[in-house]
């Protein structure tokens, strides 16, 4: 633990690589950690066709082209660690690894993203890859000629659902509300295909089956009356929630998971910058992490220098 | 013909298959594709290269017929979420799984199957 990083980034998305790429080429000595896989929430898109300059691309095609320009500029990247501790106060900042090692540095920008939020009932781990998806792209062949569920009402739950219908036979759309969340583009598209219906105002309860998926319960929310419904397989895309959980008490969080920054990144820890999903902001998209990530590395730069 | 674009070794054949895992007594091999459940398997496997020499790691395209051994296994009955992830033990299928696996599960075969 002898050697005291410029700045440690926890988190290798868009964010986390971004600000690595303009630290390390800043000549700060940086170190990115990395609880998941490279690429974040990046690797989760296919297909990525409103990032400015480029036509259209794959999401991993991004994340591995960020994490070649960190490594050039000199950033070092160590993945698939476990963070188990933080002490963040003072002039040289401490990160502890499951695995016994701590590292230091006297700035950290945290960009630890978000994590697709799971329904969280009974059956869901157990027919998860037997019926239970949360790819179109990765699975939806797997379901061709079948009837699911696509359980969401944003953009990721409309735009997927009418995707599937190139494969399933039949697509029913489970939203908890009696709108949608989405775009009306998406909204337009997924109710004027045939092979879509809708349960609103509804929610799944559990997922029932033998080897695989064969059933769920549905809960009709304004009268509580359950129903049980034959289905093949259920997509499940109903957003994402901030990596924040092991940052509570060491920065300042809103009730929603997101950490509070300043419009330099700052947070209420000095020397301490957030970018990207894990923030409070009201949109998320790559470019804005990018953007945000952009920012932290510049400030932490300059309170660097100061 | 290659179809993932990762730094772990990948079979192209389903001879080339038989003759790994009947040539090394410990191989995982991931089948998939270039997608968001797949590639964070791709990542943990290419760290486990390092940290588990007594295991060989290979992955393989899903959409090949190639990997029809795989695909059709009986193990693999039933799954419906890529990647397919399976483990030999002496040329034998001894454990697959479906669908994303963080690194904590996939050390968690290893160490019951590959001891």
């Amino acid at each position: 633990m002898d050697e005291v990083f410029d700045v440690i980034i926890l988190g290798a998305g868009a964010a986390g690589l971004t600000a690595g790429i303009y630290s390390s080429r800043a000549r700060l000595n940086t170190l990115i950690l990395n609880e998941g896989a490279i690429g974040g929430q990046m690797i989760m898109t296919d297909e990525i066709a409103n990032y400015p300059g480029v036509e259209t691309t794959k999401g991993f095609n991004v994340a591995n082209i960020m994490k070649k320009q960190a490594k050039n500029f000199g950033c070092r990247i160590k993945s698939n660690i476990r963070i188990i501790g933080y002490n963040l106060t003072g002039n040289v900042k401490t990160v502890h690894l499951a695995d016994g090692r701590s590292f230091q540095a006297k700035s950290v920008i945290l960009a630890p993203g978000g994590k697709p939020r799971l329904l969280n009932i009974p059956g869901e781990e157990q027919f998860k890859g037997t019926g239970i998806s949360y790819c179109a792209t990765c699975d939806g062949d797997f379901f061709t000629g079948k009837e699911i569920i696509v359980v969401g009402g944003g953009n990721s739950a409309l735009e997927e659902a009418v995707t599937l219908t190139n494969f399933a036979s039949k697509v029913t759309i489970v939203h908890q509300f009696d709108i949608f969340q989405a775009f009306e583009h998406a909204i337009q598209e997924a109710k004027k295909n045939p092979n879509i219906s809708f349960i609103m105002g509804s929610e799944l309860r559990e997922f029932k089956g033998n080897e695989t998926l064969e059933s769920v319960i549905i809960e009709k929310l304004s009268t509580g009356e359950l129903s049980e419904m034959k289905i093949d397989g259920v997509f499940i895309f109903i957003g994402y929630l901030p990596n924040t959980e092991s940052l509570k008490n060491i920065v300042m969080i809103n009730q929603r998971n997101e950490i509070i920054v300043d419009q330099d990144m700052k947070t209420d820890v000095q020397g301490v910058f957030a970018a990207g999903d894990c923030i409070a902001k009201k949109y998320r998209q790559v470019t804005t992490a990018v953007a945000d990530g952009t920012i932290a590395a510049l400030s932490a730069t300059e309170y660097l220098r100061s | 013909m290659k179809m993932l674009e990762t730094a772990v070794n990948e079979i192209e054949t389903a001879s080339e298959l038989e003759k790994i895992i009947n040539e090394n007594e410990n191989v995982m091999v991931c089948c998939g594709r270039m997608g968001p459940m797949c590639i964070p398997v791709y990542d943990d496997m290419e760290e486990l290269e390092e940290e588990r020499p007594d295991v060989k790691f290979y992955v393989m395209g899903f959409d090949t017929p190639e990997a029809s051994p795989i695909r059709n296994a009986p193990m693999c009955r039933g799954f419906m979420g890529l990647p397919f992830t399976v483990y030999y033990k002496n040329g034998k299928m001894v454990k697959a799984t479906t669908s994303l696996q963080d690194k904590d599960q996939i050390v968690s075969v290893l160490d019951q199957f590959f001891v």
